[in-house]
Order: C-alpha cells, then sequence, then structure tokens
C-alpha cells in the first residue's frame, strides 16, 4: 500500500531565550565580536532539565525522527508535554518549518490544532463557516453544500445569523469542530481538540473521527486521553524528550507511556519531590521514601503474590496515629483494587520512621503500580496529608501462574485478579 | 482518485530564496476573498455612522486643509481648493489606511499563522481591500463636490482606474516589505504612523505641485505616491496633465519595491510562525 504521510529523519531546533534580532544594543555588540573578533557577551547559560536536548542556546523540540504511516490508518501519538508532540504536529501541518529531514504527505492535509482557527467576534455564525473553512482549506462552493449538515452537527440553526460574540464558549466551540469535521481530507490530524466541549458533544466528536477514520482516511491524533487513543487508534507513537520512543500497537505504546510517568526512584529526595496527586495537600506527614522489598531484578512480584512496602514518613506535627490507602492501578490506569492499613502509630513530630507493611495481591500476568496516601486517625473526618500516584511500580510474570498442571496461560479477558483457587468443600 | 486527492506535499528545511510561486496564492483565493470580506464587514459593525466614517473623515479633513491652507496661508491652486484638496486625499487616505493595514497584518494574524498553514501572502493581500470599498464611497462625495463646483470630468476620467490600481500596488508594495519586517523588528509598527504622518507632506495633497522647485523634481518624483495623486487631479479635474517621466519613475520604484518585497516574504515566511 502507498504511503500516506512519511517522515524521515526529522528534527527541529530552537533558539533558546531571543528569538529574533533582539535590541539594539546585542545587535551593536554582535557587530563589535564581528569586526574584533573577539566575543562580546555570551549568550546566557540556561538550565534545563535536560541537557542533552539543549546545548549552546539551542534545543532541540524534535530529534530524528522517522515514520511511515499508510493510507487510512489511524495512529495517536501521546507524549508528555514538551515531549515534542506539538511540534510533530505543527511540522506536518506546514506552520513551521525542519530543522533538519523532510515530510511526505499524499492528499490534502485538514489539521486541527485548535477549534475555530480564526473566527472573528464580530460576525455571524454563518460568516463565519465560511471563514473557518476556507482557512482549513474548503472552497467556498464546498462549504455551501455542506452548510445544512454542519449547522446540523453543531446544532446552532437558530444563531446562525447572530454575531459569534454573542454565542456561549460550547457554542463557538462546537461550531468550529463542525467546520473541521466536515472537511473531507485525505490526511486529518487533531489535536487534543476533544478536551473542549461536554460529555455528549465530546462523543459525537469521537463518533465522527470513528467515521472519518473508517471511510479510509489518514487520522493522526494527539492526545493525553489514553481511553480515547484507546477506542480510536490501533497505532501508537510514544514521544519522549524530543524522540521517538516507541511505535506500535496502541496497547503496547500506552503502557511504555504510563511506565516513562511512573516515579522509578525510591530515593528520599525524588519521593519528596514527586509530583503530589492534588494540590493544597499539607504534608503534615510526608512520604519520605517508598519501596517495595521482595521484587526480583525484572520487578516482579514473588510468584505467591506476597507484597512487602516500606515507607518512610515523616512527620511534621504530633499525631496519633495515621492511616495508609493504597489503590492497585493497571498500567492503562485502571483501577484493580485498593486496601487500608490498619491504625499505625506515627513518628514522633520532626522525627522520620520507615514502616513495614505487608499484603498478598493475586495478581494477573501485567504491569502494575500504585497510589498511595496518608490521613490521619484523630479527627473524625480523615484528613488526607500526602498522596502521590504513579508509584511503586511492579509487574507479575507470566510463569507466576501456576497449578498442580503447570503454568497457566493467564487471558487477559479473565480480569486483573487471580481469585482463591477453588477448592472441593468437604464439610457440609 | 483526483490529482488534489494524490498530490503529494513534502516539507524540507529552508533554503536560499524562494521562488515567487503566486500559484499557491491562487489556489487560495476564496480565503483571500473572504478575509477580505471579513475585514469589510467588520470594519464598522457596532457603529452608528458606520461607513459615514468613511465619508466623513476625508471630507471634514478637507474642510480643514481649505481652512488652513487656502483661508489662512492662501495657497494658489488653478481648481477650487476643497475639491483640490479632496482629489488629492482620496488616494493618500487610501495609501496610509491600506499600508497600516498592511503592516501589521501578518503580526495581528499571529493567531491564524500559529494554527494553520495557508500562503501568507494570503495576509497582506487580503488587508488591500478594506480601503476599496471606502474609497468608492469617497468616489460618490467627489462627484458631489464636483457638481457642486460644476466641474465635469473630460475623457481623463476613463485612466482612474489605472491609478486607482497603482495605488493599491504600491500601498501593498511597501506593506508587504514592512509586515515582513515587523514580525522581526516590531520596531516598525512603532515607526508607521510617523512615517505616514511625514510622508503625506512629501506628496503633492496640500500644496500643488508647481510649487516644489524644478531641480527638485526628479528627486521628488522618487515618492511612487507623487505619480499617483498627480494622476487622479488630473484624471478627475483636468489639471495639467502629470509629467510622463515623473509616473515612470513611480512606477519603477514602485515595482522594485514590490518585486524585492514579495521575494523578502517568501524567503522569511517559513519563519513567522516560531518568532511571533
Amino acid at each position: 500500500m502507498s504511503f500516506s504521510i512519511q517522515v524521515q529523519h526529522l528534527s527541529k531546533r530552537y533558539r533558546l531565550g531571543l528569538t529574533h534580532a533582539g535590541s539594539v544594543r546585542e545587535l551593536a555588540n554582535g557587530v563589535v565580536r564581528r569586526m574584533f573578533g573577539r566575543s562580546g557577551t555570551e549568550p546566557h547559560e540556561v538550565e534545563s532539565a535536560e541537557p542533552e536536548r539543549a546545548e549552546k542556546g539551542e534545543f532541540w523540540a524534535l530529534r530524528d525522527i522517522s515514520l511511515h504511516i499508510d493510507q487510512g490508518e489511524v495512529v495517536g501519538v501521546i507524549g508528555k508535554n514538551g515531549a515534542g508532540k506539538s511540534t510533530l504536529l505543527k511540522l506536518l501541518s506546514r506552520i513551521t518549518y525542519p530543522t533538519e529531514g523532510r515530510v511526505d504527505l499524499r492528499g490534502r492535509v485538514a489539521s486541527l490544532l485548535e477549534v475555530g482557527t480564526g473566527f472573528h467576534p464580530e460576525l455571524t455564525g454563518r460568516e463565519n463557516v465560511f471563514l473557518n473553512g476556507t482557512i482549513l482549506g474548503m472552497t467556498r462552493r464546498e462549504i455551501r453544500q455542506q452548510l445544512d449538515a454542519i449547522v446540523d452537527f453543531a446544532g446552532v440553526e437558530s444563531f446562525l445569523d447572530t454575531p459569534v460574540k454573542r454565542y456561549s464558549s460550547g457554542m463557538t466551540v462546537r461550531l468550529g469542530f463542525a467546520v473541521a469535521a466536515h472537511l473531507d481530507p485525505e490526511i486529518l490530524i487533531v489535536d487534543e481538540v476533544l478536551a473542549v466541549g461536554d460529555i455528549e458533544f465530546q462523543n459525537r466528536c469521537l463518533g465522527k473521527m470513528r467515521s472519518v477514520a473508517e471511510s479510509g482516511k489518514t487520522v493522526l491524533f494527539v492526545s493525553h486521553n489514553l481511553a480515547s487513543i484507546r477506542s480510536l487508534t490501533k497505532r501508537t507513537v510514544v514521544l519522549s524528550q524530543g524522540k521517538l520512543l516507541f511505535d506500535g500497537p496502541t496497547q503496547e505504546g500506552v503502557a511504555r507511556y504510563i511506565a516513562e510517568n511512573l516515579v522509578k526512584h525510591e530515593s528520599p529526595t525524588s519521593i519528596s519531590n514527586a509530583p503530589r496527586a492534588f494540590d493544597g495537600l499539607d504534608q503534615k506527614l510526608r512520604f519520605e521514601g517508598l519501596r517495595l522489598a521482595g521484587l526480583d531484578q525484572e520487578g516482579h512480584l514473588p510468584s505467591s503474590g506476597a507484597f512487602h512496602l516500606e515507607a518512610s514518613i515523616h512527620a511534621e506535627e504530633q499525631f496519633e496515629g495515621l492511616q495508609i490507602a493504597l489503590t492497585v492501578l493497571t498500567d492503562d490506569k485502571s483501577p484493580v483494587g485498593s486496601t487500608f492499613s490498619e491504625v499505625l502509630s506515627a513518628p514522633e513530630k520532626g522525627e522520620t520512621a520507615t514502616l513495614s507493611l505487608a499484603a498478598k495481591f493475586p495478581l494477573a500476568p501485567g504491569r502494575y503500580h500504585c497510589a498511595i496516601s496518608i490521613s490521619n486517625v484523630r479527627s473524625a473526618g480523615k484528613q488526607i496529608h500526602d498522596s502521590l500516584t504513579d508509584v511503586l511500580p511492579f509487574s507479575v510474570a507470566v510463569s507466576s501462574i501456576t497449578d498442580a498442571q503447570g503454568q497457566i496461560n493467564w487471558n487477559p479477558a479473565w480480569g486483573m485478579v487471580r481469585l482463591d483457587p477453588l477448592t472441593r468443600c468437604t464439610d457440609r | 482518485m483526483s490529482d488534489e486527492s494524490n498530490r503529494i506535499t513534502s516539507i524540507t528545511p529552508v533554503e536560499g530564496w524562494f521562488a515567487l510561486n503566486l500559484g499557491e496564492v491562487w489556489r487560495y483565493r476564496d480565503l483571500l476573498y473572504l478575509l477580505a470580506m471579513r475585514d469589510i464587514s467588520a470594519r464598522f459593525r457596532q457603529s452608528i455612522i458606520g461607513y459615514g466614517w468613511a465619508i466623513l473623515r476625508p471630507l471634514l479633513t478637507a474642510a480643514i486643509f481649505t481652512l488652513v491652507f487656502s483661508v489662512f496661508v492662501k495657497v494658489e491652486t488653478v481648481v477650487p481648493y476643497p475639491i483640490f484638496a479632496f482629489a488629492g486625499l482620496m488616494p493618500w487616505l487610501y495609501f496610509s489606511n491600506s499600508l497600516t493595514g498592511v503592516t501589521s497584518s501578518v503580526v495581528g494574524g499571529g493567531a491564524l499563522l500559529t494554527k494553520v498553514y495557508f500562503p501568507r501572502l494570503v495576509l497582506p493581500l487580503a488587508k488591500v481591500g478594506v480601503g476599496l470599498v471606502e474609497l468608492a464611497l469617497q468616489f460618490v462625495v467627489m462627484f458631489v463636490l464636483m457638481a457642486l463646483y460644476s466641474y465635469v470630468p473630460g475623457w481623463e476620467i476613463l485612466l482612474l482606474p489605472v491609478f486607482v490600481v497603482v495605488t493599491v500596488v504600491t500601498a501593498l508594495a511597501f506593506g508587504i516589505w514592512l509586515t515582513a519586517l515587523n514580525v522581526r523588528y516590531r520596531d516598525i509598527g512603532m515607526a508607521v504612523p510617523f512615517l505616514i504622518q511625514i510622508w503625506m507632506y512629501l506628496c503633492p495633497i496640500v500644496y500643488p505641485l508647481d510649487v516644489v522647485p524644478e531641480r527638485y523634481r526628479a528627486l521628488y518624483a522618487i515618492n511612487p505616491m507623487v505619480g499617483v495623486v498627480e494622476g487622479f487631479r488630473w484624471a478627475l479635474l483636468g489639471t495639467a496633465p502629470p509629467d510622463w517621466t515623473m509616473v515612470g519613475v513611480s512606477l519603477l520604484v514602485m515595482l522594485v519595491v514590490l518585486v524585492t518585497g514579495i521575494a523578502y516574504f517568501r524567503k522569511v515566511e517559513t519563519t513567522f510562525a516560531d518568532i511571533i
């Protein structure tokens, strides 16, 4: 089959700091430097969290990406903020140009990096449909043919001749997506547009994208919503720090992406600095270290399912007791189950103590991680002091599930939990 | 499958100078048309006088000029001063408004530029349309004024469209340079209103061309708006025909500015989205 999108060794470099010639002073500095052959001011040192991407005031937003996408494929693109997703889309949409490498695209490309691009608040809905449509590459004739369908999809019939500035934000977004949904390109590039609109509209958008995909168009879909990535795409590209981390089946791609987000090191600093589950935690009881004991070198849980957690907790105030809550999640973030500790004695004020907790998790083969929180038990309503998600990764090996006959080939359709063995009742 | 659906677009790093590639702009003519219409129909929305402003502004300016330069200072003109001034003001106001619009077109279109691809040249091109509607209205006023002063245009009026086109292209030529530069150096946006202010005095708008000493005329004609203003007056009022050498110089300057402007614009347009 012929390609639809072909990306070869694509790289994009940005200059850090000033992206233009700058002020007269810098211009003068440059001239002085050239005239006397000595250095004027050095470009300011940039401290970057990712030193390998930033060098000498330059930053590689994308580095050496190669992709081959066939016609009719629906490909998801995921990655953390700053991984280069938006840069890739901007390059594919010809908004910005690559520093190295090349891209070949077959057919018309419609990119939806934003809903309602070019809407003018003073113009009516109808005028904006035409404007937005031509911006996205339609002709006026095509829009006229589709106008009824667009208006119907957006559900704004009675407001068609009202200026868009009088629209609610939801109406504006619906109208914008409706125009985009009725483009008829060979390649559709969508960036996170589903984050807006209510649930009903989001479902309608997803449905529309699915039908676009089924009609043999190529769709490139960027999202942080792993559920919609999984339901729409079979193939997923994972970007990390400007590089291609993974390109393959969605199920595996999503797993790689989640694994990348886990807090891997259990040192006190990394746990202390790890992002918290939500804002407003007082951290009067605070996790300083989390470790799973008894894992083998690949991070497998023992075949018995014994789960042994060591949690270092620092107390800033005196508490009578604390309780730990733990949720186990699959690698696509679906919770498997939760458990609570008994009431434990809290460390003395200002002290750190390590608690050792054990449980038994009879889980199906796969990769898992945990979310964990501490609350005190003094008050009637429990107060959560610290909460972490994406910690304590572990896995369960396929080989760990055995019965008397040997290894059992666990089917994912059987669920995530191995229930207790069925045994014959002897007493009646 | 149609050609459109099979055409391969290649995206590669940008090197060297671009071909003018105006064919692509033609393919996006619908967008050009709608962007121009957007500006035209949004221009005076929610104002009571609406397009009355297009008439009021030159009319009041001409009235003030008449007061200052005909009553106070007593500039000698062949035709009555009000129509002399109005005829000169029409192309000038169109030029200055369009130049301002075109200069800010790319920076003002930043929201579009960073979200979707289209030939960037569409942005400045779309801006010259707004003024044409105003210009058309002003012609109506001009004919009323001429009737009041019992002026009947001669055959020269047939050449008026030529001078309108030259005005449009001149505004575009300078505007394309300025708008491309404005993306990188925002000083341009600051300088343009001032530039327009002094530029007006370098055009024979408030004074007739005769007052410019003969030996400076060639230098004076480098300003392409000189030929335009003189041409407008000649076509409308049948004043002395413009010096065709001067018109030639004006046209030449305009063409050089236009071609180099488009070339420069196409060279830097790939970086607009990164800089804006």
